[in-house]
């Protein structure tokens, strides 16, 4: 471990760690009103390390689905990581070996790539545990804490930190759809979907968690019929 | 049996990191793809946001007053961490002010 590279990732981690925590107070939250322990709760947040597959996964927990419907949910929900586990290692120096890219992997979430992306060197192995530990740390505790404090805090601001995660959600999509039009009608096509999906009585039948993979396909793939990128983030 | 829904979520979580990280080291080339894994995020994220969103709160006004005021601050490239605690600001005000008006 180099002990400057590592300082430098855990310094870079504090306002994702910050951020996750309070985040991760109202998936804990949205857990123990779903019948989840506080346990539970903060083991799944330890575990996956994501909020839009945890967030969808509990609702199929919620809702009773089947595990191949959670497997196949949180296998399309998540699968963006799959990229960006892929660009990650094209930026990690020749140094990481074969185990600590298993640890690296383990919390490769947006906020995380993101930042690593844009640290100016190649990635080592002492930098990226320095950048990871904290925000896993905060998603945790945020989750155990949230859950464990949910319950003795008022209706009422149980029901707004009830947004904060949608609020997120809005954060990362919003200012990508201003940026690239494809973007914002492949996004639009989806909520239209969802919509539909969600009040026309024929798919009255599909849940929640099938809801979300047929509208991420079906748009995602029209978008990259309709609007194939050129070069990443651009369409001509 | 809620323990086999978190084993089954962590684990096809963690492959989905931890194969093209290790397995596959070479790029991606095929145009289509690329395209289709660039706008699962932002399609993904907005499904699970609408209509959901409406019906997190205890009424579909004060939600709606959380989805104007994300909307807008994110249009302004606000923080992540600034959007969600200035939406839940503005769904609790909602809920305050309703019953009065």
């Amino acid at each position: 471990m180099k002990k400057q590279d590592f300082q430098w990732g855990l310094k870079d981690g504090v306002p994702i760690a910050l951020g996750y925590f309070s985040v991760s107070f109202s998936f804990g939250i949205l857990a123990l009103g779903g019948g989840l322990t506080i346990f539970q709760a903060a083991l799944t947040s330890l575990t996956n390390v994501t909020s839009a597959g945890q967030f969808a996964g509990l609702q199929i927990v919620i809702a009773g689905g089947t595990l191949l419907e959670m497997a196949v949910t949180q296998f399309i929900i998540n699968l963006r990581y799959a990229l960006m586990s892929l660009s990650l290692s094209q930026k990690l120096s020749e140094g990481v070996t074969f185990w600590q890219r298993l640890l690296i992997a383990f919390a490769n979430t947006d906020e995380i790539f993101a930042v690593a992306m844009g640290h100016g060197k190649e990635l080592s192995f002492s930098y990226m545990a320095g950048l990871q530990i904290l925000p896993v740390m905060g998603w945790t505790a945020g989750t155990a804490v949230g859950a464990a404090a949910g319950s003795m805090l008022p209706e009422a601001v149980n029901s707004a930190l009830s947004v904060a995660l949608y609020g997120m959600f809005i954060a990362v999509v919003i200012p990508e759809a201003k940026k690239v039009r494809s973007v914002l009608a492949t996004a639009a096509l989806a909520l239209l979907m969802s919509c539909a999906i969600y009040y026309l009585p024929v798919f009255s039948g599909i849940s929640a968690g099938v809801s979300i993979i047929i509208c991420t396909v079906a748009a995602s793939a029209a978008g990259a019929v309709l609007f194939p990128l050129y070069e990443e983030g651009r369409t001509e | 049996m809620v323990y086999v829904y978190i084993a089954v979520m962590a684990f096809v979580t963690y492959l989905i990191r931890v194969i093209p990280l290790t397995v596959f080291r070479k790029k991606i080339e095929n145009r289509y793809i690329q395209s289709f894994l660039y706008y699962v995020p932002y399609t993904c994220l907005t499904a699970m946001t609408f209509p959901a969103i409406l019906y997190a709160t205890e009424s579909v006004w004060s939600a709606l007053a959380g989805v104007a005021v994300a909307v807008v601050l994110a249009f302004y490239n606000k923080s992540l961490l600034t959007v969600a605690a200035f939406s839940c600001a503005a769904v609790f005000l909602a809920e305050q002010l309703l019953p009065v008006l």
